[in-house]
């Protein structure tokens, strides 16, 4: 393409013209040109705004962001605001949550053995189509539809409000204090959606250093896949501890603490990592707060429905079907009498309850390294299929409301209240889903980056999770 | 029926009529007739713009930085096929971060037909500063004056037809959210693609002459070295300022390509095709 001989204007004598030129003009160039260009736009803007006068709304506004950006008022705020969205969606997600698993993995799935039946079906073929494919994605939809379809509306409408920023805006001061870029606020922010989204949108930092710390830190930040998680083990094990009257409460009140934690990992993090391996300055930068704006709530709850609730639970049914026939294959087909699935489970179970978890918990995280909406499906299967209990082969007890599931997990699987805790924590502390990886090392192009970004949180989950149980041993706990 | 008694006049002027020639597209962008880009400041809605052309439903929040990558969308107006492009918006071109590249870029390289700069009416200052600086690239620029229901709760009136004089590009009062001002602006971005609508862009005025010699004496040489290069006066300020991508484009004179009218496609960021398929 570059056919120098045909051109008598060597691109090299532009540049060595540019060179001399900027060397003459000296380096308040840039600063100049900003001048002129605010002057322009200053002029312009003064020909063609007239104000008469602010209006009430413009009060009302300042006055709601006094107290939400507020040094004293912001944080308990947010923490209430949290509070309040967790908690209409724990107590809202219990009834429909009962009734979906009920019908989904009762009526329908006897139907559908009875079908199997009818057609006479080889056992292996009924085994991975209704056991596996079948009942992983009727789990996922049962425990994940209920609580989204709460909490995506009611968090997009505190978006759509204008809240965010402020968030942000009490979070800007934190970050700056911790060496990272204030902006990493807005970016953790998104992470709580999707934490690939969270990685994409670190490119609003221009500090290079900045914007790794962000990277890497964005993994605390709990994405839509790890939720449902959180907020059944928080519902029946934390809960189901307070009186009824309370129980929500305590369950989100659970929750938020695990949110907060994240937080604090990540300002943590950020704080160590600029001062060893990503040392600098960081940099200064002005946040603008939007406008609030009333938010449209029709639009709001048909969007979030159909845009994110739907959308993230098609990901983890595509994701939780596959899975599914894993599952039951490594549950069914036995190298020695014992299932491969067994196999895999004893060979983790040790190191599982070291950390205070088990060796299901572990092969679930492994088999859900493509998408964390799959944990509780596998975890449940998997401690089925292990407990070799009778009523499963039977097929019945599988219409697992929460109290079922408490039951199957502490019976079957011998969980504890550490257990459940533990999890908790390492669903927060964990490598991150194979979507964040591919993103972050689109986004770093380095593999040494990207391998810290995803080993780091794993090995510090694994610290996190061995300290708590060796200290509830200690104490006696369990 | 009612209509019959209207004045026919009175159709010409209906946003109603000349909303129904546009037919949403969606994600459908095949055999393009125009490339339009989508410019402007965090948070001005952009993707309520975006969505309201394309019929698409990107996400839409309120906050700065929710898009950062690029989303593409398609429009049918008056028989002619849009590619509509969102970029990420950005306070300045000048800067160094990823999402303004992806928006420079744009522009640039991409060469659109015509860049909609969205502008938020109650913060038309600041917002300034990102349409002077695209006026300098481009000549093909429509002004979107968006949010100007909230210019009104904020009891601000915001005078479009002078804007236009001042910017020498049409500016069209909207609401976006609301739908007002789609059906004007569908019609000017038509007429500019067209060049039915010859814009005067507004230039940044060098109030040092030392530094307008040196900008005036280096777009000559820019001009020389790419002849019919459309911004030569912008790569002119931006080799002044040792802008490394601009350097880069002159040494390998990828900057050649727009003098020649070839459309380079911009570089397809993995990362975007991973954010696309994730929305």
């Amino acid at each position: 393409m570059t056919d120098r001989a045909l051109s008598a204007n060597d691109p090299e004598n532009l540049l060595a013209l540019a060179q001399a030129l900027r060397a003459e003009v000296g380096t308040e160039y840039h600063d100049r040109l900003m001048e002129s260009i605010y002057t322009d736009a200053a002029q312009i803007a003064d020909h063609a705004v007239t104000r008469d006068g602010q209006g009430r709304r413009l009060y009302f506004d300042r006055l709601l962001d006094r107290a939400l950006t507020s040094r004293v008022w912001g944080f308990p705020i947010m923490v209430l605001l949290l509070m309040v969205v967790f908690w209409i969606t724990i107590a809202g997600a219990n009834i429909p949550s009962g009734l979906l698993a009920e019908f989904l993995n009762g009526t329908v799935y006897h139907a559908l053995h009875s079908v199997a039946a009818a057609l006479a079906l080889p056992w292996w073929l009924s085994g991975v189509l209704i056991d596996g494919v079948y009942l992983a994605t009727a789990w996922v939809v049962s425990v994940m539809l209920p609580p989204m379809a709460i909490f995506f509306p009611l968090f997009t409408l505190l978006e759509d409000f204008g809240y965010l920023p402020r968030v942000a805006f009490n979070l800007d001061r934190l970050f700056k204090k911790a060496g990272a870029h204030g902006k990493q606020a807005l970016s953790m922010t998104m992470g709580f959606g999707c934490n690939a989204a969270g990685v994409v949108a670190t490119r609003i930092i221009d500090s290079p250093r900045e914007r790794l710390i962000a990277i890497i830190t964005n993994n605390f930040s709990i994405c839509n896949g790890r939720w449902p998680t959180l907020i059944l083990m928080g519902t029946i094990f934390i809960g189901a501890t307070a009186p009824p009257a309370l129980a929500s409460l305590v369950a989100a009140g659970s929750v938020v603490a695990i949110a907060l934690l994240g937080v604090v990992l990540a300002l943590g993090l950020s704080w160590f990592l600029s001062r060893t391996w990503l040392k600098g300055e960081a940099s200064t930068f002005s946040l603008e707060l939007p406008p609030y704006r009333p938010p449209q709530i029709l639009k709001t709850l048909y969007t979030s429905i159909i845009d994110r609730t739907l959308i993230v639970l098609w990901r983890a049914v595509t994701m939780a079907a596959p899975a599914g026939a894993l599952i039951w294959l490594i549950g069914n087909v036995t190298v020695g009498g014992v299932s491969v699935g067994e196999h895999l489970v004893n060979l983790l179970n040790p190191f599982g309850l070291l950390l205070g978890l088990n060796g299901v918990i572990l092969v679930a995280y492994i088999v859900a390294i493509p998408a964390n909406e799959i944990i509780i499906p596998t975890i449940l299967m998997l401690t089925m299929m292990i407990g070799r209990s009778a009523a499963v082969q039977a097929g019945v007890m599988l219409e697992l409301d929460d109290a079922q599931v408490y039951t199957v997990l502490t019976q079957m699987g011998g969980w504890t209240m550490l257990t459940a805790v533990n999890l908790m924590l390492f669903s927060l502390i964990h490598n991150p889903c194979s979507t964040t990886i591919l993103t972050i090392w689109n986004e770093t192009r380095n593999v040494r980056w990207t391998a810290v970004a995803a080993l780091l949180p794993v090995g510090l989950g694994f610290a996190v999770t061995f300290t708590t149980a060796t200290l509830a041993r200690v104490l006696g706990l369990v | 029926m009612t209509a019959k008694t209207l004045p026919t006049g009175a159709c010409e002027t209906c946003p109603v009529a000349k909303n129904a020639t546009l037919i949403k597209l969606g994600l459908n962008v095949e055999g393009w007739d125009y490339v339009v880009a989508l410019a402007g400041n965090p948070n001005t809605g952009k993707s309520t713009v975006f969505n309201a052309l394309t019929g698409l439903r990107q996400h839409v929040g309120n906050w700065p930085g929710k898009t950062v990558a690029r989303a593409e969308g398609g429009f049918l107006y008056k028989e002619k096929r849009f590619k509509l492009v969102d970029l990420p918006g950005t306070y300045s071109l000048l800067s160094t971060s990823v999402d303004e590249e992806v928006a420079r870029d744009f522009i640039l390289f991409g060469q659109p037909d015509v860049t909609v700069v969205v502008v938020d009416a109650t913060r038309l200052e600041r917002n300034l500063n990102l349409v002077l600086q695209i006026l300098e690239i481009t000549d093909k620029v429509v002004v979107c004056l968006n949010l100007m229901d909230e210019a009104k709760r904020h009891g601000l009136t915001v005078d479009a037809r002078a804007l236009s004089r001042d910017l020498g590009v049409p500016v069209i009062p909207a609401a976006a959210r609301k739908g007002e001002g789609i059906p004007d602006l569908l019609q000017a971005i038509s007429q500019v693609a067209q060049g039915e609508y010859v814009t005067r862009p507004h230039r940044i005025k060098s109030r040092d002459p030392k530094l307008a010699r040196a900008v005036e004496k280096l777009a000559l040489e820019v001009e020389a070295a790419f002849p019919g290069l459309p911004n030569a006066r912008w790569v002119a300020m931006r080799l002044l300022e040792g802008d490394a991508r601009i350097v880069e484009a002159v040494r390998t004179r990828e900057l050649g390509n727009l003098s020649r009218g070839v459309q380079p496609q911009p570089v397809r960021r993995e990362a975007d095709v991973v954010l696309e398929t994730m929305r």
